[in-house]
């Protein structure tokens, strides 16, 4: 029989409908995977034996419907990942934090209850960058996570999501559940020769995701192909009242939005995206990417959006502002860790010492002192007020054309434990992505070529809000253009 | 418009943060001086958002338009202690054991 692991989420879902294989073969051929895979660190915690039995209840699940005539679900017996920023009833949830212990939550996120409800069997808990803040998925208590894409030493699979990339990318899973606050599903996709979706703002419920920046925080997927991203956003997404920001709207038709033909779209490509020191290479994938969309009848209008720059910055207020808030929580009292003080006072702060890593805490003492007494106005006010102007430029945009095409990283995938003098340097690997997260729109990125070293490089769509059609259908123009088959080397086995 | 942070301001904005540590290391486990000059780098590199004009500029609240959803005020959870509970770093008797605050 073929290798299970190498089969994309559309094609095993068709191959269990046709009865080819069960989802008891496809599931145990991915346990292998995973555990040949150890040493790319992954998972933060296995699940396998519950999705065996899952397996098996999804086979007889399967039986029966077809014995009924009625339809499967459809995500029906696909062994996928979960990031470990998702609350999953009964399993282990750590934000890849020290802070939550062993925090077992008698709750299961929505998303991933949709999932479930849609026949999704978990492999298990998926590693990340720490409260998902980083782009290298090595601030983890859990340990860094090992991009399975290799040059002579081992390389950051980006992040924070790097653990759902990662186990894609090795076909350790169909595809896996992972989060954006900044960049976060694009940029390590972009690492790994993945897909990585990040919808509109709202799609995906927050209920049961643990926060990082609440008006940032969405949900979203990477796979295999564009059209395994769309199937997977489709069973993730819908109405959730016990969202407040959740979207009372429709899913659009993804799946088949990738198939689209684009002829007669207008592609931006916005002018300030050509940054300093960016890697020749990847502005002639970018040139490429251009050349690929007007060959599909696409046409191509230069844009600007004056305010890119300001992205960043503004980014680095809101997001810790909303964090220092939202991790607030973490005292020790009713969940997760607790180190025993002299006082109550002395006993939140030496928790909260031990539990956070340095990110974390550098990010807590970020936002801590720009909404300290009397600065509130001058840092997050003024910068959702930048937001604003952010958000004017991508109106401003869809005046002349229906989506953007820029690159998904300012560089290639770097070396595991690279010294940095300074974070800032590691906060630019989201330069191109920031901008979307904060104007809430959706991104996809396409993994469209390799560097000279022959590591992955993604290309990325960005869409009107709620216009994830038009985002898919562009991706599936890119995807079959690039043409990307490269898979990584299994120097792991 | 902005002070420079000094280690004094790290020390307040850790205690604010309930990131203190006594024994005079920074939060994050470095030295105290370190991550003054490392907040001030990040800082000064947020400062440029001085240069954009938000004059009469409202600050970005949701990306779609929609209006605050209400509901009902109705109870539909609860009623599960002990599951709650399970969590506890310590619970005694179906309450949580937390360190004396009132003297």
């Amino acid at each position: 029989m073929t290798d299970l692991t190498q089969l994309t989420l559309e094609a095993a879902l068709e191959g269990m409908a046709a009865g080819d294989f069960t989802s008891g073969e496809i599931t145990e051929a991915h346990i292998r995977a995973c555990e040949r895979g150890r040493d790319l660190n992954a998972f933060i915690t296995a699940t396998f034996e519950q999705a065996l039995e899952q397996a098996k209840a999804s086979d007889a699940r399967r039986a029966s419907v077809k014995e009924s005539g009625g339809e499967a679900g459809k995500l029906e017996g696909a062994p996928l990942g979960v990031k470990d920023l998702f609350c999953t009833e009964g399993i282990k949830t750590t934000a890849a934090s020290r802070i939550l212990g062993n925090f077992t939550p008698p709750y299961e996120s929505t998303v991933t209850a949709n999932m479930k409800a849609e026949g999704m069997i978990m492999l298990g808990k998926l590693n990340m960058d720490e409260f998902a803040m980083g782009s290298s998925s090595e601030t983890s208590a859990y340990g860094s996570v090992v991009n399975p894409w290799k040059k002579h030493n081992r390389l950051v699979p980006g992040g924070s999501s790097g653990g759902s990339a990662a186990a894609v990318a090795a076909d350790m899973c169909l595809g896996a559940t992972a989060t954006d606050t900044g960049g976060s599903i694009r940029q390590p996709a972009g690492f790994t020769g993945t897909v990585g979706i990040k919808p509109t703002y709202g799609r995906c419920s927050r209920w049961g995701i643990i926060a990082f920046a609440s008006s940032l925080d969405q949900a979203g997927a990477i796979a295999k192909t564009v059209k395994d991203s769309a199937i997977l956003l489709d069973s993730m997404a819908g109405y959730d009242p016990k969202d407040s920001t959740s979207l009372n709207v429709d899913n659009g038709n993804w799946v088949d939005a990738c198939e689209t033909s684009v002829k007669g779209l207008r592609i931006g490509i916005p002018k300030e995206y050509t940054v300093d020191a960016m890697p020749t290479e990847i502005q002639s994938l970018w040139d490429q990417g251009i050349e690929w969309m007007k060959d599909a009848g696409v046409g191509i209008v230069p844009v600007s959006l004056p305010h890119t720059k300001y992205a960043l910055p503004a980014y680095y207020i809101i997001a810790p502002a909303e964090a220092s808030s939202n991790l607030a929580r973490y005292d020790g009292m009713r969940y997760g860790a607790r180190v025993e003080g002299e006082n109550l006072i002395d006993t939140y702060e030496r928790t909260r010492a031990y539990g956070f890593g340095a990110e974390v805490q550098r990010r807590i003492m970020i936002g801590t002192y720009v909404l300290s007494a009397g600065y509130y106005d001058a840092y997050y006010l003024h910068a959702q007020k930048v937001r604003t102007r952010i958000s004017e430029d991508f109106r401003n945009a869809w005046e002349v054309c229906d989506a953007l095409l820029t690159p998904t990283c300012p560089g290639a995938p770097f070396e595991i434990g690279r010294q940095l003098n300074d974070p800032v340097t590691m906060y630019l690997n989201d330069i191109f992505t920031v901008t979307a997260s904060l104007a809430g729109l959706p991104g996809i990125s396409v993994p469209a070529g390799l560097d000279q070293d022959g590591l992955p490089l993604g290309l990325q769509i960005i869409g009107r809000a709620l216009d994830e059609d038009t985002v898919f259908a562009c991706a599936g123009a890119l995807e079959q253009a690039a043409d990307f088959t490269a898979k990584p080397e299994k120097w792991w086995l | 418009m902005r002070d420079p942070i000094t280690m004094d301001t790290v020390r307040k904005i850790a205690r604010l943060s309930h990131l203190y540590e006594g024994d005079g290391s920074a939060p994050g486990h470095g030295r105290l001086d370190d991550l003054a000059s490392e907040l001030n780098s990040i800082m000064g590199w947020i400062e440029q958002l001085n240069e954009v004009d938000v004059e009469s500029v409202a600050p970005m609240t949701s990306t779609v338009d929609m209006d605050a959803p209400l509901r009902r005020d109705d109870i539909t959870d609860g009623g599960r202690r002990d599951v709650v509970l399970a969590n506890a770093p310590k619970a005694e008797g179906g309450f949580y054991v937390v360190p004396r605050s009132v003297k």
